[in-house]
């Protein structure tokens, strides 16, 4: 797509275009490149010089347990947000869809914990289930259950799944709702005389027609999942216990900056970058199959 | 909508039962915060003794002002001063710089234009995250550490705005910039007097998902500001957490976190039709 109709001459359109190039040639091209040009290398432990090791970082990692433990804990983690944090929408989003009227009003109460920052989210729930002070471990204990996330993986993931998937609740249920209305009433009420029933109904015409919002919104919370789960993790479990929180951009941080293996850490960012391509590529697949429909 | 009644819709006990429903998840999700509030309106023994209480104590002002004024390693104050900053120099940073890249790259043709665009395009796909360790020695050799524009530039460097300012004008008619040029109005006229005010509903609805993006960031002011006197709120509630075994202030830090959450949540509700407009066009 062009336009016709410009404008000439090529002085302004560079001076225009001058503070983003040279703001992204900066904080951007430039530290990415040394992103991969750091992962082919191993500094000396005095930092001065450092020795070429080709692809030896990608080795050394790919052989790690502890790093190939993280991307099961990433993947397990991700899975979990986005089928908790959908599931829940969507169940809101067709229970508010049924309503005549009201839906609205249900849609303002339920959008604002997006606005919640991941950080903050984990320290209200840091603070629900604290083992010495929350109210929910200390209900938990009168039940005769012993929550301690502290020392327990399970429930350690349990909580920053928990923590991670409420603030997404409301951005999922946004998208599910638009779904949701965007279905012509006629199909629907077509398949109610039938005598089709709630869940037939739902099953055989509402889900395929939602799937396109399904899908877009599966891919945007695996990325969600992947990146910006950082202050949830490290407010809540800093990784622990010992590696079982511990998903991948944590582990690029604590390696890189608390380890000071930069190799190592560049090594990580390096198949992070690849993990968004292709996020990105799905994406942006799918995006072109949905203008063309 | 009064046609969207009928056999689709439940009535009577059904219809209740629906509502039920949306109460019971609307309670869920709101639990989280009303603990929070609790526990910013009462006394620190009475949360350290579980469990504490579920209905709001008399130490509201106490709490906050102490929070606001002494907090713990800095005043809130100054955490919700620069969290401001952050954000408004992150929304309006970036908003002001994508306009006028997509104007060059839409409204005019040089040498070179197509490489822009890509270059431009590529980071679209890269978040902070990935960078994380080079991008700190480059801010660390300029000497931005603990400084605003260490906390802001960064997070311009990508080009999602730009993206979405390009598409919409690509939608504006030809015929204006047409009619601008045949009354002889030089480029940047053009671009003040008629592309701008067209694109105000945009630039509202992006301030409001860049605003909460700046506001909520973590890991990056984490990593550059060490003097807790450049802290943002949302980074800064972590480190109001004692070391080892120490009890953690739990009414202030609560307070706190309170604080962190009403500038967004504020945005969010005030603005909601702008942002739920942005969130549908961001993700396009």
């Amino acid at each position: 797509m062009e336009k016709r109709v410009t404008f000439k001459g090529w002085l302004l359109p560079v001076l225009l275009l001058l503070p983003q190039i040279v703001v992204t040639a900066v904080f951007f091209f430039y530290p990415a490149g040394q992103a991969v040009w750091q992962s082919l290398f191993i500094p000396d432990p005095f930092g001065l010089k450092s020795q070429f090791v080709g692809l030896g970082n990608f080795q050394y990692l790919l052989n790690d347990p502890y790093y190939r433990a993280s991307f099961v804990t990433t993947a397990v983690f991700s899975g979990l947000v986005t089928v908790v944090s959908m599931g829940m929408a969507l169940y809101l989003a067709l229970l508010a869809d049924r309503l005549i009227k009201g839906s609205g009003t249900y849609r303002t109460l339920l959008i604002w914990p997006y606005a919640v920052a991941p950080a903050v989210a984990g320290v209200l729930w840091l603070f629900m289930f604290n083992t010495r002070v929350g109210v929910v471990s200390w209900y938990l204990g009168l039940l005769g259950y012993d929550w301690n996330h502290v020392l327990n993986d399970a429930e350690a993931m349990g909580l920053v799944v928990a923590a991670s998937s409420w603030g997404r609740v409301s951005y999922n249920f946004l998208f599910f709702l638009a779904g949701l209305q965007a279905i012509p009433r006629s199909v629907i009420e077509a398949a109610a005389i039938d005598g089709a029933h709630f869940w037939t109904r739902f099953r055989t015409i509402v889900f395929p027609l939602l799937s396109p919002t399904t899908f877009f919104l599966l891919v945007v919370n695996i990325v969600y999942a992947f990146f910006e789960t950082f202050g949830v993790i490290h407010t809540i479990t800093s990784g622990g216990p010992q590696q079982a929180t511990t998903i991948l951009v944590y582990k690029v941080y604590k390696d890189g900056f608390v380890g000071q293996d930069l190799g190592g850490s560049a090594a990580q960012s390096v198949i992070l970058l690849v993990v968004v391509g292709i996020l990105t590529v799905i994406q942006f697949k799918f995006i072109e199959r949905r203008v063309h429909y | 909508m009064a046609e969207r009644s009928g056999m689709v819709e439940k009535r009577g006990a059904g219809h209740w039962f629906t509502h039920l429903g949306l109460i019971v998840g609307v309670l869920i999700i709101f639990f989280p915060i009303w603990l929070a509030f609790v526990a910013s309106t009462v006394t620190q023994p009475e949360i350290v003794k579980p469990p504490m209480p579920l209905w709001p104590g008399g130490h509201f002002f106490e709490n906050y002002r102490s929070a606001l004024v002494s907090g713990i390693n800095a005043p809130v104050a100054r955490m919700l001063g620069n969290s401001l900053v952050m954000a408004l120099g992150i929304a309006l940073g970036k908003i002001a710089i994508s306009l006028l890249s997509a104007f060059a790259i839409v409204y005019f043709r040089f040498p070179g234009r197509r490489l822009f665009f890509w270059l431009i395009f590529l980071t679209l796909m890269l978040p902070v995250e990935v960078r994380i360790v080079p991008t700190y020695e480059v801010v660390a050799g300029f000497g931005m550490l603990n400084s605003y524009s260490g906390l802001i530039f960064p997070l311009i460097a990508s080009a999602t705005a730009t993206f979405l300012f390009r598409q919409f004008f690509m939608t504006v008619p030809d015929e204006l910039a047409e009619a601008a040029r045949v009354d002889g109005a030089r480029p940047m006229r053009f671009f003040l007097d008629i592309l701008l005010p067209m694109s105000r509903t945009n630039i509202a609805a992006l301030f409001v998902i860049l605003f909460i993006y700046g506001w909520n960031q973590y890991l990056w002011p984490l990593l550059i500001t060490t003097d807790p006197q450049m802290n943002t709120i949302v980074m800064g509630i972590k480190q109001m957490f004692p070391s080892g075994d120490d009890v953690a202030d739990w009414p202030v830090i609560m307070a706190t976190s309170i604080l962190a959450m009403v500038p967004p949540i504020v945005v969010v509700i005030s603005m909601q039709n702008l942002f739920i407009r942005g969130l549908v066009d961001s993700e396009k």
